[in-house]
């Protein structure tokens, strides 16, 4: 085997990348392929179906559940005010002491079962909405769910996220990818921004954030203490991107003090100053999802560089980066892929590679440890 | 092919973290099946690949490494199946616990009756389960149809009612789903799975209700009479519908689906791939079977831990397994901290740690799943982390391994003073003969004796038990096999899989003041007499080795029971292992560790040191003894 395939982030300077927006149900997509559309652009619509208020009708009027479908008032499928009758007791001699069953809501009348006497009523329907989220071109239509939008940009994956899609210009607030974001550097002129930070941001430095209305901040690292007081509980499984925090945090490497990949924050440093959409919702589980940062590219600012990516192939020369410790953050090359066990300092015997390092020096680390750096 | 031409067989195990795959070939000289090779990757859900089946032909081409052979095709587009002679494998079987794995919501209409059946079929299958929905689990309907809508499952078993009982209240769960109109979460368009397996005099009003805006399936009632359960033809089922409507639509495994199989008669012939922790339960019961005992297995993933276990129940051997959805040693670690809390977790590492450092390390391991500890002291706090994560697992097993719940007792007058009520948990530490650890952070230990002393630490065993690992974590790879193949499930599984830890020693019971528990007398191997004490607060470990026996005779102090009840002698064979005899002497009922930091950590070392779990150098981290 010559090479491994082994998990990495994508930090790419120039990249297509597509993005589907799929309805959470079939309904009406308003684009067509070949359409130029902004973020902004609605690009498809449909109607959740509204929610539903059960109650039993037999139970409220004291008749058997059999004996209701001549009392009621409406017919199933049929509109219904809220306090309009849905169902009236015959009465005494037909006329007297009448029970009246008024619907609790508006809406739908959607059924009634004879056998337990429960009533379905349903709220209009929600209507949901979903834009195109970057600035791109439709390059396919998904008949009645949605639509795949295509741009040409950067694009950067973080590590972990929390708070949704959110939009703004890019404001690098530290000038090395060692440097903590302090107070001092959340003014005024960040409202509506993204901030490119360097290895670390407090919970306080991000309430002052939210306060100044920054959109998101992208930043190193973040403590997970800080994580649980943000939240208010200790999130157990990393699936993220609900939250309603006022902001959308990204972090590029992880929890504790860490300084940010250089290549990411140079490359995020040269597109200050343009728009960009961010994601926070991380899911680590099935079909995982990584935070994003997407900054659709103008034409001046296309390089001509390309991104090369190779889906994960890892060969001898491949350059790579630690992500545990003891040689967390580390840049270097493979040397070696040795085929056989190795044993580490825990003890364990495990498959592992040979890195040289910028200084020089070689290490040897598990191969489960590093992650590709496409180049 | 026929089985008995088979020669080579390849069996991967997609996990949420890594896949694992072996190579298993028929030896001549032995006259028998055995593991020839082991390779295992990085599982590739994730970008860039996103594709399960990248990460089955990195695992491999390990072996292929390894072995100078080809097992994959020229182009490397998938498992090289051969018809006749030449490279490529006789046989490619897999499991898969990647993409989440089975998701589901259960309703019944008692809570503690048809749901917890209905919930025992679905974990029986392998799922796991999300949430029971039942006419008593006091939510209003309105927030049941918002829990199944927002829970998204991949499934839904709808039960309730033995045959000739209440319909009303099944067909009222029916509406509930109904009125939920719930979508799978894989697939949009597609229709979602529900399984009704209830009360069969209600089975028309059900269709009536659901028939048309769900994929309704009916099988047999799974509780037909209070004192019965029929879970198999609903656990069939699941599994079926889990390869038909599930796993097709996770990333790559529709090409998977279409490696796994075999030649016979020139004819190719598929073997579906099979949940990881169904295969792991099938191998839990036949040995349960083969060798007449009460047995447990744990099986602790990245992102699940599931529980098997064989008790008695009536005189009958009654097969459990449960599964812990949201505890693990990857994905979910973050959630074992938060469920135990950081203070069980920090009792079992044995040095002083920083809590804001210790968060930081656990929460990078969870964003970064795949990575493994590289360092020691990773390793004792991963392996810290891993006893909490077993411990909250074995408690949620005890709950619901339990006997039927609402089934009528005969009393007589002798049981007037013992009111045992029905559906008491089965799990009985005393009664059991066989604890197997399956797992990374268990089978992957760099020495058994960490392994050993996890499983003690979490399962806290009672009297004489074996404990057991699963050697390079392989249970799941025969399960499979042993649908397809038993004769080289069973020949690999008890030569090269099931190593044998020792006997662990744990008296238990209730005492104030002792010098000593028990006094264990031994007739070892070579003939001499080897007579220990069992000291409150101390082990003991024991040269004996695998496949040894000792005859002996252990007799506790009043009040103390070692499985013949409290005072009583017990005479038997201990049996030692890789890792020798464990006398434990901890207690049980309750077992507490020293409360004060310094004390709990000295204590913690000592133990370390005398089963020699890790070496010296530890003694010297997070600032020294």
């Amino acid at each position: 085997m010559a090479f491994a395939y082994t998990p990495g982030l994508r930090v790419a300077d120039v990249a297509d990348v597509a993005k589907t927006r799929r309805l959470p149900l079939k309904g009406e997509v308003l684009v067509n392929t070949g359409d130029v559309v902004k973020a902004e652009t609605i690009v498809a619509r449909t109607e959740l179906p509204g929610n539903v208020k059960m109650f039993n009708i037999a139970n409220m009027l004291g008749v058997p559940p059999s004996d209701i479908p001549e009392l009621l008032l409406k017919k199933e499928g049929e509109p219904i005010d809220a306090q309009e009758p849905l169902a009236q007791s015959k009465g005494l001699f037909g006329k007297y002491f009448k029970s009246t069953v008024k619907s609790p809501i508006a809406g739908v009348f959607e059924s009634f079962n004879e056998i337990t006497g429960q009533a379905v009523l349903r709220e209009p329907p929600i209507p949901v909405e979903i834009d195109g989220y970057v600035n791109g071109k439709v390059i396919e239509v998904l008949p009645g769910e949605g639509v795949v939008v295509e741009t040409h940009c950067t694009f950067v994956q973080g590590i972990f996220g929390i708070g949704g899609e959110v939009r703004g210009e890019l404001k690098r607030v530290c000038s090395k990818p060692d440097e903590e974001i302090t107070a001092d550097k959340i003014t005024p002129d960040c409202k509506g921004k993204i901030l490119i930070g360097g290895n670390y941001i407090s919970h306080a430095v991000l309430k002052k954030a939210i306060a100044t209305g920054v959109h998101a901040v992208v930043v190193g690292g973040f403590d997970d203490q800080d994580l649980k007081n943000l939240l208010g509980f200790d999130l157990g499984v990393a699936i993220t991107g609900h939250e309603k925090l006022g902001i959308t945090l990204i972090l590029t490497e992880g929890f504790g003090k860490m300084t940010m990949a250089e290549g990411t924050f140079d490359l995020l440093s040269k597109r200050e100053g343009m728009t960009a959409s961010v994601n926070g919702a991380t899911q680590i589980r099935a079909g995982v999802m990584r935070p994003e940062i997407v900054v659709p590219l103008t034409e001046e600012a296309m390089s001509d560089q390309t991104s090369t990516r190779q889906a994960g192939a890892m060969d001898i020369g491949s350059s790579i980066r630690c992500i545990r410790s003891p040689f967390f953050g580390m840049i270097g090359t493979v040397a070696a892929l040795p085929p056989e066990l190795q044993v580490v300092d825990s003890e364990a015997k495990v498959r592992v590679l040979q890195v040289e390092f910028d200084n020089g020096k070689k290490y040897t680390v598990p191969r489960a440890n590093v992650e590709l750096i496409e180049g | 092919m026929a089985a008995d031409k088979i020669q080579t067989i390849l069996a991967t195990d997609c996990g949420s973290t890594t896949t694992k795959s072996i190579l298993i070939e028929y030896s001549e000289e032995a006259g028998r099946y055995r593991l020839a090779r082991r390779g295992e990757a990085p599982t590739t859900v994730e970008a860039p690949a996103e594709d399960v089946t990248k990460g089955v032909l990195n695992a491999v081409g390990e072996i292929e490494d390894l072995e100078s052979r080809r097992f994959l095709k020229p182009d490397e587009s998938g498992v090289h199946v051969r018809e006749g002679s030449g490279d490529g494998v006789d046989l490619y079987v897999s499991t898969s616990s990647a993409g989440g794995g089975l998701q589901m919501t259960v309703a019944g209409v008692v809570k503690s009756m048809t749901g917890e059946s209905a919930q025992r079929a679905a974990l029986g299958a392998g799922a796991i389960v999300m949430d029971i929905v039942a006419s008593n689990d006091r939510r209003l309907p309105h927030e049941k149809v918002e829990d199944i809508r927002r829970l998204r499952p991949d499934m839904i078993l709808l039960s309730g009612g033995i045959d000739g009982g209440t319909i009303d209240h099944v067909v009222e769960l029916a509406e509930i789903i109904r009125a939920a109109d719930p979508k799978p979460r894989f697939g949009v368009g597609f229709k979602l799975p529900v399984i009704y397996a209830g009360n069969k005099d209600a089975a028309g009003a059900v269709k009536k209700e659901l028939g048309t805006i769900v994929e309704l399936k009916i099988v047999d009632n799974l509780r037909p009479v209070l004192e019965r359960e029929n879970l198999g033809p609903a656990r069939d089922l699941i599994h079926e519908l889990f390869m038909e409507h599930v796993m097709a639509q996770a990333p790559g495994y529709a090409h998977l689906m279409e490696w796994t199989g075999r030649f016979e008669d020139g004819k190719w012939k598929n073997v579906p791939i099979m949940p990881t922790p169904g295969a792991v339960g099938k191998l839990i019961e036949r040995v349960a079977k083969m060798e007449d005992i009460h047995v447990m297995g744990v099986d602790i993933g990245g992102a699940t831990t599931d529980v098997f276990s064989v008790f008695d129940s009536s005189g009958e051997p009654v097969f459990n397994r449960t599964v812990s959805a949201n505890l693990g040693m990857s994905y979910s670690i973050s959630n074992v901290l938060a469920s135990a809390g950081m203070d069980n977790v920090m009792r079992w590492v044995p040095f002083h740690v920083d809590e804001a450092d210790l968060r930081n390390r656990i929460r990078n391991k969870m964003i970064r799943p795949t990575t493994i500890p590289q360092e020691l002291e990773e390793l004792i706090i991963e392996q810290a982390i891993a006893r909490e994560a077993l411990r909250l697992a074995l408690v949620q097993h005890k709950d619901l391994a339990t006997g039927l719940k609402g089934v009528a007792q005969e009393r007589t007058i002798g049981d007037a003073f013992e009111q045992t009520q029905t559906g008491a948990t089965l799990v009985n530490m005393m009664d059991l003969n066989l604890l197997i650890g399956s797992g990374g952070v268990l089978s992957h230990a760099p020495r058994r004796s960490q392994t050993a002393l996890m499983l003690i630490d979490s399962f806290l065993p009672e009297g004489v038990t074996m404990l057991a690992v699963d050697s390079i974590f392989m249970m799941p790879h025969l399960g499979v096999l042993s649908e397809v193949h038993p004769q080289a499930a069973v020949d690999v599984f008890n030569n090269d899989c099931l190593i044998k830890l020792g006997h662990c020693v744990a008296p238990s019971g209730s005492f104030k003041k002792a010098a000593h528990l028990a006094t264990v007398s031994m007739v070892m191997p070579d003939g001499k007499t080897v007579e220990e004490k069992i000291i409150p607060g101390e082990m003991k470990h024991i040269v004996l080795g695998a496949g040894e026996k000792a005859k002996a005779v252990i007799t506790p102090i009043k009040g103390i029971d070692i499985g013949n009840g409290p005072g009583e002698v017990w005479e038997g064979e201990l049996e030692g292992g890789v890792v020798g005899l464990v006398l434990d002497g901890r207690g049980r009922h309750p077992f507490n560790l020293p409360e004060g930091d310094a004390e709990r950590v000295k204590m913690l070392q000592t133990w370390s040191q005398v089963l020699d779990t890790y070496p010296e150098r530890f003694l010297t981290m997070g600032g020294g003894k």
